[in-house]
Protein backbone atom coordinates (compact mmCIF):
# COMPACT_ATOMS: atom_id res chain seq x y z
CA UNK A 1 0.00 0.00 0.00
CA UNK A 2 1.35 3.02 -0.85
CA UNK A 3 2.19 5.27 1.97
CA UNK A 4 2.28 8.51 -0.08
CA UNK A 5 -0.84 8.97 -0.80
CA UNK A 6 -2.06 11.07 2.31
CA UNK A 7 -2.88 14.56 1.05
CA UNK A 8 -6.27 15.65 1.24
CA UNK A 9 -8.29 17.83 -0.07
CA UNK A 10 -11.65 19.62 -0.64
CA UNK A 11 -12.33 19.76 -4.20
CA UNK A 12 -15.73 19.55 -6.41
CA UNK A 13 -15.95 16.26 -8.82
CA UNK A 14 -15.11 18.85 -11.78
CA UNK A 15 -11.84 19.25 -9.93
CA UNK A 16 -11.06 16.35 -9.23
CA UNK A 17 -11.29 15.05 -12.78
CA UNK A 18 -9.36 18.06 -14.51
CA UNK A 19 -6.56 16.78 -11.81
CA UNK A 20 -6.62 13.71 -12.95
CA UNK A 21 -6.25 14.57 -16.54
CA UNK A 22 -3.46 16.76 -16.13
CA UNK A 23 -1.65 14.19 -14.22
CA UNK A 24 -2.18 12.25 -17.00
CA UNK A 25 -0.91 14.68 -19.38
CA UNK A 26 -3.17 13.43 -22.86
CA UNK A 27 -1.35 14.50 -26.02
CA UNK A 28 -4.24 16.00 -27.36
CA UNK A 29 -7.99 17.41 -25.97
CA UNK A 30 -10.47 18.19 -28.14
CA UNK A 31 -13.77 19.53 -26.31
CA UNK A 32 -17.03 21.61 -26.02
CA UNK A 33 -17.88 23.01 -23.37
CA UNK A 34 -21.32 21.89 -22.00
CA UNK A 35 -23.12 22.10 -18.73
CA UNK A 36 -21.94 20.25 -16.12
CA UNK A 37 -18.71 19.18 -17.34
CA UNK A 38 -17.80 22.46 -18.83
CA UNK A 39 -15.16 23.00 -14.93
CA UNK A 40 -13.34 20.29 -16.41
CA UNK A 41 -12.65 22.24 -19.53
CA UNK A 42 -12.60 25.31 -17.32
CA UNK A 43 -9.76 24.01 -15.27
CA UNK A 44 -7.80 21.90 -17.72
CA UNK A 45 -7.62 24.87 -20.13
CA UNK A 46 -5.81 26.67 -17.14
CA UNK A 47 -3.67 23.78 -16.74
CA UNK A 48 -2.62 24.28 -20.67
CA UNK A 49 -2.20 28.18 -20.36
CA UNK A 50 -0.13 28.25 -16.80
CA UNK A 51 1.82 25.51 -19.11
CA UNK A 52 0.92 22.35 -16.57
CA UNK A 53 0.93 19.99 -18.92
CA UNK A 54 1.80 19.78 -22.83
CA UNK A 55 -1.89 18.99 -23.91
CA UNK A 56 -2.88 20.34 -26.96
CA UNK A 57 -6.04 21.69 -26.51
CA UNK A 58 -9.09 22.08 -29.69
CA UNK A 59 -11.26 24.07 -28.84
CA UNK A 60 -13.63 22.83 -31.98
CA UNK A 61 -17.28 24.12 -32.92
CA UNK A 62 -19.68 20.90 -31.78
CA UNK A 63 -19.34 17.95 -29.76
CA UNK A 64 -19.82 15.60 -33.08
CA UNK A 65 -16.55 17.60 -34.14
CA UNK A 66 -15.16 17.18 -30.73
CA UNK A 67 -15.03 13.50 -30.98
CA UNK A 68 -14.29 13.41 -34.45
CA UNK A 69 -11.09 15.56 -33.82
CA UNK A 70 -10.43 13.07 -30.59
CA UNK A 71 -10.58 10.09 -33.56
CA UNK A 72 -8.16 12.01 -35.75
CA UNK A 73 -5.27 12.37 -32.86
CA UNK A 74 -5.93 8.85 -31.37
CA UNK A 75 -5.53 7.32 -35.25
CA UNK A 76 -2.76 9.81 -35.64
CA UNK A 77 -1.21 8.01 -32.39
CA UNK A 78 -1.59 10.17 -29.68
CA UNK A 79 -3.12 10.36 -26.21
CA UNK A 80 -6.26 11.52 -26.44
CA UNK A 81 -9.71 12.73 -23.58
CA UNK A 82 -12.64 14.69 -23.98
CA UNK A 83 -15.52 15.65 -21.22
CA UNK A 84 -18.68 16.24 -21.89
CA UNK A 85 -22.89 15.55 -20.93
CA UNK A 86 -25.59 15.24 -22.08
CA UNK A 87 -26.68 16.81 -25.54
CA UNK A 88 -23.20 17.00 -26.17
CA UNK A 89 -22.54 13.23 -25.84
CA UNK A 90 -26.03 12.65 -27.96
CA UNK A 91 -24.35 15.06 -30.66
CA UNK A 92 -21.34 12.77 -30.85
CA UNK A 93 -23.01 9.18 -30.85
CA UNK A 94 -22.20 8.73 -34.54
CA UNK A 95 -18.93 9.42 -34.14
CA UNK A 96 -18.71 6.98 -30.52
CA UNK A 97 -19.11 4.35 -33.15
CA UNK A 98 -16.57 5.02 -35.20
CA UNK A 99 -13.80 5.65 -32.24
CA UNK A 100 -14.56 1.84 -30.86
CA UNK A 101 -15.06 0.50 -34.10
CA UNK A 102 -11.65 1.99 -35.18
CA UNK A 103 -10.16 0.71 -31.66
CA UNK A 104 -8.95 4.13 -30.05
CA UNK A 105 -8.79 3.96 -26.39
CA UNK A 106 -10.04 7.46 -26.35
CA UNK A 107 -10.94 8.49 -22.82
CA UNK A 108 -14.10 11.05 -21.98
CA UNK A 109 -15.36 12.13 -18.75
CA UNK A 110 -19.06 12.17 -18.83
CA UNK A 111 -20.68 14.13 -16.39
CA UNK A 112 -24.10 12.61 -16.56
CA UNK A 113 -27.12 14.72 -17.05
CA UNK A 114 -30.50 14.67 -18.06
CA UNK A 115 -31.16 14.31 -22.06
CA UNK A 116 -33.86 16.80 -23.23
CA UNK A 117 -37.03 17.82 -23.89
CA UNK A 118 -37.89 18.87 -21.65
CA UNK A 119 -34.19 21.11 -21.14
CA UNK A 120 -33.12 20.60 -17.91
CA UNK A 121 -29.50 20.57 -17.06
CA UNK A 122 -29.48 18.54 -13.95
CA UNK A 123 -27.89 14.83 -13.41
CA UNK A 124 -29.23 11.68 -14.66
CA UNK A 125 -27.96 8.63 -16.71
CA UNK A 126 -29.74 8.94 -19.91
CA UNK A 127 -27.16 10.40 -21.72
CA UNK A 128 -24.65 7.14 -20.61
CA UNK A 129 -27.29 4.72 -20.88
CA UNK A 130 -27.71 6.03 -24.63
CA UNK A 131 -24.12 4.69 -25.10
CA UNK A 132 -24.90 1.80 -23.71
CA UNK A 133 -24.32 -0.29 -27.55
CA UNK A 134 -21.52 2.21 -28.52
CA UNK A 135 -19.22 -0.31 -27.72
CA UNK A 136 -17.23 2.03 -25.20
CA UNK A 137 -15.82 0.81 -21.91
CA UNK A 138 -18.30 2.51 -18.89
CA UNK A 139 -17.05 3.17 -15.36
CA UNK A 140 -19.67 4.89 -12.79
CA UNK A 141 -18.40 6.32 -9.93
CA UNK A 142 -20.01 7.23 -6.69
CA UNK A 143 -18.05 10.38 -5.50
CA UNK A 144 -15.34 12.70 -6.71
CA UNK A 145 -12.99 10.36 -5.26
CA UNK A 146 -13.94 8.04 -7.49
CA UNK A 147 -14.27 9.75 -10.88
CA UNK A 148 -10.93 10.63 -9.90
CA UNK A 149 -9.60 6.88 -9.11
CA UNK A 150 -11.31 5.90 -12.03
CA UNK A 151 -9.93 8.63 -14.47
CA UNK A 152 -6.40 7.57 -13.19
CA UNK A 153 -7.27 3.99 -14.43
CA UNK A 154 -9.09 4.43 -17.60
CA UNK A 155 -5.89 4.57 -19.50
CA UNK A 156 -4.35 1.63 -17.98
CA UNK A 157 -7.47 -0.27 -19.33
CA UNK A 158 -8.38 1.16 -22.67
CA UNK A 159 -5.01 0.91 -24.20
CA UNK A 160 -4.57 -2.51 -23.26
CA UNK A 161 -3.29 -4.84 -25.99
CA UNK A 162 -6.23 -6.93 -25.37
CA UNK A 163 -8.84 -4.29 -25.02
CA UNK A 164 -8.12 -1.28 -27.36
CA UNK A 165 -11.31 0.25 -26.89
CA UNK A 166 -12.51 3.91 -25.61
CA UNK A 167 -13.55 4.55 -21.98
CA UNK A 168 -15.81 6.65 -20.11
CA UNK A 169 -15.65 7.93 -16.50
CA UNK A 170 -18.77 8.73 -15.21
CA UNK A 171 -20.24 10.92 -12.30
CA UNK A 172 -23.51 12.45 -11.23
CA UNK A 173 -23.75 15.84 -12.46
CA UNK A 174 -24.10 18.65 -10.07
CA UNK A 175 -24.44 16.23 -7.51
CA UNK A 176 -20.65 15.29 -7.64
CA UNK A 177 -19.52 17.52 -10.27
CA UNK A 178 -20.26 20.94 -8.47
CA UNK A 179 -20.01 19.88 -4.94
CA UNK A 180 -16.77 19.89 -3.03
CA UNK A 181 -16.12 17.02 -0.82
CA UNK A 182 -12.74 15.95 0.66
CA UNK A 183 -10.57 13.31 -1.19
CA UNK A 184 -7.29 12.05 -1.88
CA UNK A 185 -4.78 12.83 -4.79
CA UNK A 186 -1.99 10.37 -5.92
CA UNK A 187 1.56 12.49 -6.70
CA UNK A 188 2.53 13.07 -9.50
CA UNK A 189 4.79 10.52 -10.37
CA UNK A 190 3.36 7.84 -8.69
CA UNK A 191 0.51 8.59 -11.76
CA UNK A 192 3.01 9.13 -14.21
CA UNK A 193 4.79 5.53 -13.30
CA UNK A 194 1.16 3.56 -12.75
CA UNK A 195 -0.08 5.05 -16.02
CA UNK A 196 2.92 4.14 -17.96
CA UNK A 197 4.03 6.01 -21.92
CA UNK A 198 1.59 5.12 -24.53
CA UNK A 199 2.32 3.02 -27.68
CA UNK A 200 -0.14 3.16 -30.25
CA UNK A 201 -1.25 0.44 -32.75
CA UNK A 202 -0.49 0.99 -36.13
CA UNK A 203 -0.54 5.01 -36.10
CA UNK A 204 -1.07 6.91 -39.15
CA UNK A 205 1.86 9.62 -38.28
CA UNK A 206 4.01 6.23 -38.78
CA UNK A 207 4.94 7.89 -42.40
CA UNK A 208 7.11 5.15 -43.02
CA UNK A 209 4.62 2.98 -42.51
CA UNK A 210 1.58 4.03 -45.07
CA UNK A 211 -1.69 2.44 -44.55
CA UNK A 212 -5.68 3.19 -44.51
CA UNK A 213 -8.25 2.94 -41.55
CA UNK A 214 -11.79 2.96 -41.88
CA UNK A 215 -11.90 1.52 -45.20
CA UNK A 216 -15.78 -0.30 -46.57
CA UNK A 217 -16.27 -3.48 -45.33
CA UNK A 218 -18.84 -5.10 -47.04
CA UNK A 219 -20.68 -8.14 -45.93
CA UNK A 220 -18.05 -10.81 -46.11
CA UNK A 221 -15.77 -9.34 -43.59
CA UNK A 222 -17.80 -7.02 -41.60
CA UNK A 223 -19.06 -9.60 -38.87
CA UNK A 224 -15.39 -10.62 -38.69
CA UNK A 225 -14.59 -7.09 -37.35
CA UNK A 226 -17.70 -6.95 -34.95
CA UNK A 227 -16.61 -10.13 -33.59
CA UNK A 228 -13.11 -9.11 -33.23
CA UNK A 229 -14.39 -5.98 -31.22
CA UNK A 230 -16.65 -8.65 -29.04
CA UNK A 231 -13.93 -9.86 -28.18
CA UNK A 232 -12.09 -6.82 -26.75
CA UNK A 233 -15.03 -6.19 -24.61
CA UNK A 234 -14.86 -9.71 -23.03
CA UNK A 235 -11.24 -9.40 -22.20
CA UNK A 236 -11.97 -5.89 -21.24
CA UNK A 237 -13.47 -7.56 -17.96
CA UNK A 238 -10.16 -9.11 -16.98
CA UNK A 239 -8.04 -5.95 -17.50
CA UNK A 240 -10.54 -3.94 -15.10
CA UNK A 241 -10.02 -6.19 -12.18
CA UNK A 242 -6.20 -6.97 -13.24
CA UNK A 243 -5.68 -2.73 -13.23
CA UNK A 244 -7.50 -2.09 -10.20
CA UNK A 245 -6.08 -4.87 -7.85
CA UNK A 246 -2.47 -3.42 -9.15
CA UNK A 247 -4.15 0.19 -8.17
CA UNK A 248 -5.39 -1.08 -4.59
CA UNK A 249 -2.05 -2.34 -3.93
CA UNK A 250 -0.34 0.89 -4.62
CA UNK A 251 -2.69 3.72 -3.57
CA UNK A 252 -4.45 1.62 -1.07
CA UNK A 253 -8.85 2.10 -2.60
CA UNK A 254 -9.70 -0.84 -3.68
CA UNK A 255 -12.10 -0.93 -7.00
CA UNK A 256 -14.01 -4.13 -8.92
CA UNK A 257 -16.19 -4.81 -11.53
CA UNK A 258 -19.05 -3.80 -8.67
CA UNK A 259 -19.04 -2.67 -4.90
CA UNK A 260 -20.77 -5.08 -2.86
CA UNK A 261 -22.44 -3.27 0.44
CA UNK A 262 -23.21 -5.48 3.17
CA UNK A 263 -23.80 -7.90 0.72
CA UNK A 264 -22.80 -11.31 2.05
CA UNK A 265 -25.88 -12.51 3.81
CA UNK A 266 -28.29 -9.50 2.57
CA UNK A 267 -31.91 -11.18 1.82
CA UNK A 268 -33.24 -7.51 0.86
CA UNK A 269 -30.87 -5.47 -1.84
CA UNK A 270 -31.09 -2.15 -3.69
CA UNK A 271 -28.61 -2.10 -7.21
CA UNK A 272 -27.89 1.65 -8.21
CA UNK A 273 -25.05 3.79 -9.95
CA UNK A 274 -23.55 6.62 -8.81
CA UNK A 275 -23.85 9.04 -6.15
CA UNK A 276 -27.28 7.21 -4.76
CA UNK A 277 -25.22 4.52 -3.35
CA UNK A 278 -23.63 7.37 -1.32
CA UNK A 279 -27.41 7.61 0.57
CA UNK A 280 -28.32 4.37 -0.03
CA UNK A 281 -25.14 2.80 2.01
CA UNK A 282 -26.35 5.21 5.34
CA UNK A 283 -30.02 3.77 5.29
CA UNK A 284 -28.75 0.21 4.21
CA UNK A 285 -26.76 0.47 8.04
CA UNK A 286 -29.71 2.14 9.78
CA UNK A 287 -31.43 -0.73 8.90
CA UNK A 288 -29.18 -3.61 9.23
CA UNK A 289 -29.09 -1.67 13.05
CA UNK A 290 -32.51 -2.59 12.76
CA UNK A 291 -31.87 -6.43 12.35
CA UNK A 292 -32.79 -6.15 8.53
CA UNK A 293 -30.47 -8.48 6.17
CA UNK A 294 -30.03 -4.75 3.75
CA UNK A 295 -27.88 -4.46 1.17
CA UNK A 296 -26.94 -2.71 -1.69
CA UNK A 297 -24.94 -3.68 -5.06
CA UNK A 298 -23.18 -0.70 -6.93
CA UNK A 299 -22.31 -1.58 -10.79
CA UNK A 300 -18.75 0.21 -11.25
CA UNK A 301 -18.26 -1.24 -14.44
CA UNK A 302 -21.48 -1.52 -17.26
CA UNK A 303 -19.92 -2.13 -20.04
CA UNK A 304 -18.42 -5.17 -20.14
CA UNK A 305 -21.51 -6.06 -17.74
CA UNK A 306 -19.90 -8.35 -15.48
CA UNK A 307 -23.37 -10.82 -15.60
CA UNK A 308 -22.01 -14.01 -14.14
CA UNK A 309 -20.56 -11.97 -10.94
CA UNK A 310 -23.77 -10.08 -10.56
CA UNK A 311 -25.89 -13.11 -10.75
CA UNK A 312 -23.09 -15.01 -8.38
CA UNK A 313 -23.33 -12.35 -5.96
CA UNK A 314 -27.78 -11.57 -6.27
CA UNK A 315 -28.74 -15.58 -6.18
CA UNK A 316 -29.35 -15.92 -2.35
CA UNK A 317 -31.21 -12.79 -2.03
CA UNK A 318 -34.92 -12.91 -1.89
CA UNK A 319 -36.24 -9.77 -3.17
CA UNK A 320 -34.00 -7.24 -5.27
CA UNK A 321 -35.22 -3.74 -5.86
CA UNK A 322 -33.31 -1.77 -9.06
CA UNK A 323 -32.91 1.25 -9.33
CA UNK A 324 -32.30 3.41 -12.37
CA UNK A 325 -31.95 7.06 -12.95
CA UNK A 326 -32.96 6.75 -16.51
CA UNK A 327 -35.68 4.92 -18.71
CA UNK A 328 -36.14 2.90 -21.46
CA UNK A 329 -39.87 3.97 -22.56
CA UNK A 330 -42.03 1.40 -23.32
CA UNK A 331 -39.21 -0.91 -21.97
CA UNK A 332 -37.80 -1.32 -17.89
CA UNK A 333 -35.16 0.45 -16.87
CA UNK A 334 -31.24 -0.19 -18.50
CA UNK A 335 -29.57 -1.31 -15.33
CA UNK A 336 -32.79 -3.87 -14.17
CA UNK A 337 -32.78 -5.50 -17.54
CA UNK A 338 -29.13 -5.60 -17.18
CA UNK A 339 -29.56 -7.25 -13.49
CA UNK A 340 -32.62 -9.48 -14.75
CA UNK A 341 -30.47 -11.03 -17.28
CA UNK A 342 -27.79 -11.60 -14.86
CA UNK A 343 -29.84 -13.38 -12.22
CA UNK A 344 -31.46 -14.83 -15.23
CA UNK A 345 -29.83 -18.27 -14.99
CA UNK A 346 -30.36 -18.69 -10.81
CA UNK A 347 -34.01 -19.75 -9.20
CA UNK A 348 -32.81 -16.42 -7.88
CA UNK A 349 -34.63 -13.52 -6.27
CA UNK A 350 -37.76 -11.67 -6.94
CA UNK A 351 -36.66 -8.41 -8.93
CA UNK A 352 -38.60 -5.00 -9.49
CA UNK A 353 -37.89 -1.68 -10.76
CA UNK A 354 -37.70 1.64 -9.75
CA UNK A 355 -37.07 4.93 -12.01
CA UNK A 356 -35.61 7.45 -9.30
CA UNK A 357 -33.94 10.77 -10.08
CA UNK A 358 -34.47 11.75 -13.46
CA UNK A 359 -33.56 15.42 -13.98
CA UNK A 360 -32.10 15.98 -11.15
CA UNK A 361 -34.88 15.33 -8.98
CA UNK A 362 -33.41 14.73 -5.31
CA UNK A 363 -33.40 11.00 -3.56
CA UNK A 364 -33.74 11.72 0.05
CA UNK A 365 -33.08 8.80 2.93
CA UNK A 366 -36.51 8.68 3.34
CA UNK A 367 -37.56 7.19 -0.03
CA UNK A 368 -34.86 4.96 0.29
CA UNK A 369 -36.25 3.79 3.50
CA UNK A 370 -39.60 3.36 1.51
CA UNK A 371 -37.33 0.90 -1.30
CA UNK A 372 -36.01 -0.77 1.46
CA UNK A 373 -39.64 -1.20 3.55
CA UNK A 374 -41.31 -2.53 -0.31
CA UNK A 375 -38.19 -4.64 -0.80
CA UNK A 376 -38.40 -6.23 3.12
CA UNK A 377 -42.80 -7.11 1.82
CA UNK A 378 -41.63 -7.92 -1.79
CA UNK A 379 -38.97 -10.83 0.07
CA UNK A 380 -41.84 -11.58 2.24
CA UNK A 381 -44.58 -12.12 -0.50
CA UNK A 382 -42.57 -13.30 -2.86
CA UNK A 383 -44.10 -11.24 -5.40
CA UNK A 384 -43.36 -7.72 -6.35
CA UNK A 385 -46.98 -5.51 -6.84
CA UNK A 386 -45.56 -3.51 -9.93
CA UNK A 387 -42.24 -4.90 -11.93
CA UNK A 388 -41.93 -1.40 -13.27
CA UNK A 389 -42.85 2.10 -11.44
CA UNK A 390 -41.62 6.10 -11.15
CA UNK A 391 -41.14 7.09 -7.79
CA UNK A 392 -41.11 10.69 -6.11
CA UNK A 393 -43.38 11.56 -8.79
CA UNK A 394 -46.37 13.42 -7.85
CA UNK A 395 -49.59 11.53 -8.18
CA UNK B 1 -7.83 -14.61 -51.92
CA UNK B 2 -7.89 -16.64 -48.44
CA UNK B 3 -10.67 -14.95 -46.42
CA UNK B 4 -9.21 -14.26 -42.48
CA UNK B 5 -10.79 -15.64 -39.72
CA UNK B 6 -12.36 -12.56 -36.90
CA UNK B 7 -8.97 -13.38 -34.72
CA UNK B 8 -6.80 -13.31 -37.87
CA UNK B 9 -7.27 -9.33 -39.06
CA UNK B 10 -5.05 -7.35 -38.25
CA UNK B 11 -5.69 -4.59 -35.55
CA UNK B 12 -8.93 -2.95 -36.20
CA UNK B 13 -8.82 -4.15 -39.49
CA UNK B 14 -6.18 -1.53 -40.55
CA UNK B 15 -4.75 -1.90 -44.35
CA UNK B 16 -1.11 -2.18 -43.66
CA UNK B 17 -0.10 -3.03 -46.96
CA UNK B 18 -0.62 0.40 -49.33
CA UNK B 19 -1.75 -0.46 -52.16
CA UNK B 20 -2.97 -3.47 -51.99
CA UNK B 21 -6.15 -2.70 -53.83
CA UNK B 22 -4.25 -4.05 -56.63
CA UNK B 23 -4.97 -7.68 -55.51
CA UNK B 24 -8.47 -7.03 -55.02
CA UNK B 25 -9.94 -7.81 -59.00
CA UNK B 26 -13.17 -5.87 -59.97
CA UNK B 27 -13.29 -6.59 -63.20
CA UNK B 28 -16.28 -8.88 -62.57
CA UNK B 29 -18.70 -5.68 -62.13
CA UNK B 30 -18.47 -4.63 -65.33
CA UNK B 31 -21.17 -4.77 -68.07
CA UNK B 32 -20.01 -2.36 -70.46
CA UNK B 33 -16.09 -2.63 -71.67
CA UNK B 34 -14.12 -0.01 -73.15
CA UNK B 35 -12.04 -1.23 -76.35
CA UNK B 36 -9.29 0.71 -77.92
CA UNK B 37 -8.94 1.74 -81.65
CA UNK B 38 -4.82 2.44 -81.96
CA UNK B 39 -5.19 4.16 -85.24
CA UNK B 40 -7.79 6.69 -83.49
CA UNK B 41 -5.45 7.35 -80.70
CA UNK B 42 -3.33 10.45 -80.64
CA UNK B 43 -1.54 9.45 -77.31
CA UNK B 44 -2.72 12.50 -75.46
CA UNK B 45 -3.14 10.70 -72.17
CA UNK B 46 -6.17 11.77 -70.96
CA UNK B 47 -8.34 8.32 -70.40
CA UNK B 48 -4.64 7.95 -68.15
CA UNK B 49 -5.69 10.91 -66.42
CA UNK B 50 -9.81 10.08 -65.98
CA UNK B 51 -9.46 7.20 -65.34
CA UNK B 52 -10.64 6.82 -61.63
CA UNK B 53 -9.38 3.30 -61.52
CA UNK B 54 -6.08 3.12 -63.16
CA UNK B 55 -7.06 0.48 -65.14
CA UNK B 56 -5.62 2.58 -68.41
CA UNK B 57 -1.95 0.62 -69.15
CA UNK B 58 0.55 2.93 -69.95
CA UNK B 59 4.24 1.73 -70.87
CA UNK B 60 7.08 4.60 -72.09
CA UNK B 61 4.33 6.89 -71.39
CA UNK B 62 2.39 5.14 -74.43
CA UNK B 63 -1.26 4.23 -74.10
CA UNK B 64 -1.14 0.88 -74.30
CA UNK B 65 -4.90 -0.75 -73.62
CA UNK B 66 -6.78 -1.56 -70.83
CA UNK B 67 -6.38 -3.89 -67.22
CA UNK B 68 -9.44 -5.24 -67.43
CA UNK B 69 -8.59 -7.47 -63.87
CA UNK B 70 -9.79 -3.35 -62.41
CA UNK B 71 -11.74 -1.47 -65.01
CA UNK B 72 -15.31 -1.60 -63.91
CA UNK B 73 -16.99 -0.34 -67.56
CA UNK B 74 -17.68 3.15 -66.37
CA UNK B 75 -16.75 4.85 -69.87
CA UNK B 76 -15.25 8.39 -68.76
CA UNK B 77 -12.40 7.28 -70.46
CA UNK B 78 -14.43 7.05 -73.82
CA UNK B 79 -16.43 10.00 -72.80
CA UNK B 80 -12.89 11.93 -72.44
CA UNK B 81 -11.20 10.42 -75.39
CA UNK B 82 -10.60 13.29 -77.96
CA UNK B 83 -10.14 10.66 -80.86
CA UNK B 84 -8.75 11.86 -84.07
CA UNK B 85 -10.70 13.47 -86.73
CA UNK B 86 -13.82 12.76 -84.36
CA UNK B 87 -13.09 9.61 -84.21
CA UNK B 88 -13.39 7.95 -80.87
CA UNK B 89 -10.31 5.65 -79.98
CA UNK B 90 -11.94 4.05 -77.35
CA UNK B 91 -15.61 3.04 -77.62
CA UNK B 92 -18.02 1.28 -75.20
CA UNK B 93 -18.91 -2.71 -76.30
CA UNK B 94 -21.78 -4.60 -74.64
CA UNK B 95 -19.89 -7.08 -72.07
CA UNK B 96 -19.88 -10.72 -74.08
CA UNK B 97 -20.16 -9.07 -77.13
Amino acid sequence: MGATTTKIVAVTGNQAVAEALRQLNPDVMPAYPITPSTGIMESFTKFVSDGKVDTETILVESEHSAMSACIGASAAGGRVATATSAQGLALMWEMLHIASGYRLPILMALVNRALSAPLNIHGDHSDGMGMRDCSWIQLFSENAQEAYDNTIMAYRIAEHKDVRLPIAVNMDGFIISHSIESMTFIPDAEVKKFVGDYIAIDPLLDIDHPKSIGALVLPDYYMEHKRAQHEAMLNAKKVISDVSAEFARLFGRTYDLFESYRLEDAEVVLVALNSAAGTIKDEVDRYREKGVKAGLLKPRVFRPFPYEEVGAALKNAKAVCVMDRADSYGGYGPLFMEIASAVQPHRGPVLFNKVYGLGGRDLMPLDVDQLIDETIEVAKTGKAKMIKEYITVRN
Amino acid sequence: MKQMNWNELPHAGSILKAGNANEYKTGSWRSLKPRWIEENCIQCLFCWIYCPDSAVSVKDEKMTGFDYDHCKGCGVCAMECPGKKGNKAIVMEEEGK
